[in-house]
């Protein structure tokens, strides 16, 4: 009986390398083609016999990584800032105060969630023209702080409605505190758990951001990592390695930011998931 | 816009006043105005006017446009690339939903026992969620390529032709929802662990005593139990895999000729590539329309499965 299931459990344990083993595969390739020079048609499985660190420093100068990676930056925390700022502002009173104005408030931000973003495009891109903001910073922020705010103010609301006290801000409005002063001074510290997981997740999404910059981000000064990549990868077919270098650059701070922080990237999605 | 702010001012000094007396406390309607206005903006007057637009030719950069009525939907309905599109758009959403979620849920099966390598497997498994499509895209290229691809070279190896399989209209439907599968199967898995460890051991103590059979015990204790994790994970793939745009940008970009676009992408080349601005809308409104049947459907019917676990 014991016997049986030591064995059971080993098949387990390598059932499971194989299926890490299988998922690799793609780094692998992504790996062994950045290193590789450009005249070295060997086959991607096998690795290359020196590393071509200057792949690296020619795709980040020709396809302008320096300046996509510094825009991304910019437009992913201050998209990240606002998104906290209004969506838990937002999510204060909706999940306190259940009036009738309240509630349907509530209901039209979830509902916009189903909205793709995508089927406004013929009129988003023509008021990004109107208003002037074509090739703009602030219009990329301002896309993504209203395409996050929904799933934001869910999060938010959620966590306020079941774990913060409703005594402590009565006890803080009895000493004569305002409003905004009793959020900021009360509740908001007490949201730090979700606004991890609010930060961790909208980073990870509006840094990959390819579907809104592709629009409105075509000028090369606005450009943001991933525009930079579709670009180069047309103007590259015949050096797959520069975009594979390219590329691998593009995702390193992600990719760090999971490894380090992992338990929350998993504790805030089965949270913010199993409940609702 | 301004006509919902005055709207929204009228019903709060209504409900102010009634609250006042019955609670003491008011709406707090200031606080979710930024994003109220941000979403409005952004969201919500684009979607109407989308939906007005789809009633003109506009081509995208005139000043004019003129009103058509129904022509541009009946337009839509005669257009053969609309029903390819269509049919591409519900295997992507439904072939990576379905995939994903037995996938998934064999992932999570299996690093819920207590072994070795679980959380590595975990980490591995989940990587992928968190680079951009695009990037995934552009990775599985360099696999599937015809020119020095990867897959070509195991062929090779094995005496098998090469096959051009992105460039093969029959084939790289499957292969996008492949990748999307295999990016995102990672989301699945982690929302059905956390189900899983919320489900009592002692279930599964009380049928071990009467001697029910592993496939007995997942069927009438783990699933149903599971069901709430289900119809996130549903409702979450359904909705993510009927957007799909990047991954197919990065791999066909929707060739060869209209064969793996998307509703997603074939709006984009109507409005930027044909200057079918008019058109595009309209396509834009039937995406709209056949994702919110489609993930209310899924939210509805899975819904009613869900079991009270506690």
């Amino acid at each position: 009986m014991r016997n049986q299931e030591k064995r059971k459990k080993t098949f387990w344990t390598v059932l499971a390398v194989v299926i890490s083993a299988l998922h690799l595969i793609p780094f692998y390739i992504l790996l062994t083609t950045a290193f590789k020079a450009n005249n070295d048609f060997s086959s991607k499985w096998v690795l290359p016999s020196q590393l071509e660190w200057a792949n690296f420093i020619e795709a980040w100068e020709k396809a302008s990584l320096g300046t996509a990676f510094m825009n991304t930056m910019i437009i992913t925390a201050g998209a990240a800032i606002l998104l906290i700022l209004f969506g838990s502002l937002a999510a204060y009173p909706l999940a306190r105060l259940q009036t009738k104005l309240n509630k349907f408030i509530y209901f039209l931000f979830i509902g916009i969630m189903i909205i793709p973003p995508l089927t406004a495009l013929v009129p988003l891109y023509q008021l990004v023209v109107d208003i002037g903001m074509m090739n703009t910073r602030t219009v990329a922020i301002l896309n993504n702080l209203a395409a996050f705010l929904p799933l934001t103010i869910f999060l938010y609301a959620g966590f306020i409605r079941s774990t913060v006290p409703k005594e402590l801000e009565e006890a803080a409005k009895m000493d004569g505190a305002g409003t905004l002063e009793t959020f900021f001074k009360v509740v908001f510290p007490l949201l730090k758990p979700i606004t991890a997981t609010v930060l961790i997740i909208s980073c990870v999404f509006i840094w990959n951001d390819y579907q809104f910059a592709i629009f409105f981000l075509q000028d090369k000064e606005v450009q943001t990592l991933t525009v930079a990549l579709s670009s180069f990868f047309g103007q590259n077919q015949g050096s797959m390695n520069l975009v594979a270098s390219a590329a691998l650059m593009s995702m390193l701070p992600m990719t760090a930011l999971f490894l380090f922080l992992q338990k929350y990237f998993i504790a805030g999605l089965s949270s913010g998931s199993v409940k609702g | 816009m301004s006509e919902l702010v005055r709207k929204a001012h009228q019903t709060v000094a209504g409900g102010r006043q009634a609250s006042l007396k019955k609670k003491g406390s008011v709406s707090l309607w200031w606080m979710y105005l930024p994003a109220l206005i941000v979403v409005s903006i952004f969201i919500i007057y684009p979607f109407f006017k989308g939906i007005q637009v789809s009633f003109t030719d506009w081509n995208g950069f005139s000043q004019t446009k003129n009103w058509v009525g129904f022509e541009q939907y009946t337009r839509m309905f005669q257009d053969p690339d609309t029903w390819l599109v269509v049919k591409n758009t519900l295997l992507y959403g439904i072939g990576s939903t379905v995939l994903q979620n037995v996938i998934g849920l064999l992932y999570a099966l299996l690093l819920n026992q207590s072994i070795k390598m679980k959380a590595l497997t975990r980490t591995v498994v989940y990587l992928p969620v968190i680079i951009s499509p695009l990037v995934m895209g552009y990775i599985w290229y360099f696999f599937f390529a015809y020119q020095n691809g990867a897959l070509n070279d195991v062929l090779l190896w094995f005496g098998l032709d090469q096959i051009n399989a992105l460039g093969n209209p029959d084939l790289n439907p499957w292969i996008i929802v492949f990748v999307n599968t295999y990016q995102f199967v990672g989301i699945a898995m982690i929302i059905y662990l956390a189900g899983l460890q919320g489900i009592s051991k002692d279930y599964y103590e009380a049928a071990n005593i009467d001697g029910a059979s592993a496939w007995q015990q997942f069927k009438n204790i783990t699933l149903p139990l599971l069901m709430p994790a289900v119809t996130i994970n549903m409702v979450l793939n359904i909705i993510g895999g009927l957007k799909l745009f990047d991954v197919i940008v990065a791999l066909t970009g929707g060739g060869p000729g209209n064969a793996s676009q998307s509703m997603s992408t074939f709006m984009y080349a109507l409005y930027f590539n044909r200057q079918d601005a008019g058109y595009a809308a309209t396509q834009g409104v039937l995406m709209a329309f056949i994702i919110l049947v489609l993930s209310l459907l899924a939210l509805i019917y899975f819904k009613r499965r869900e079991v009270d676990a506690s």
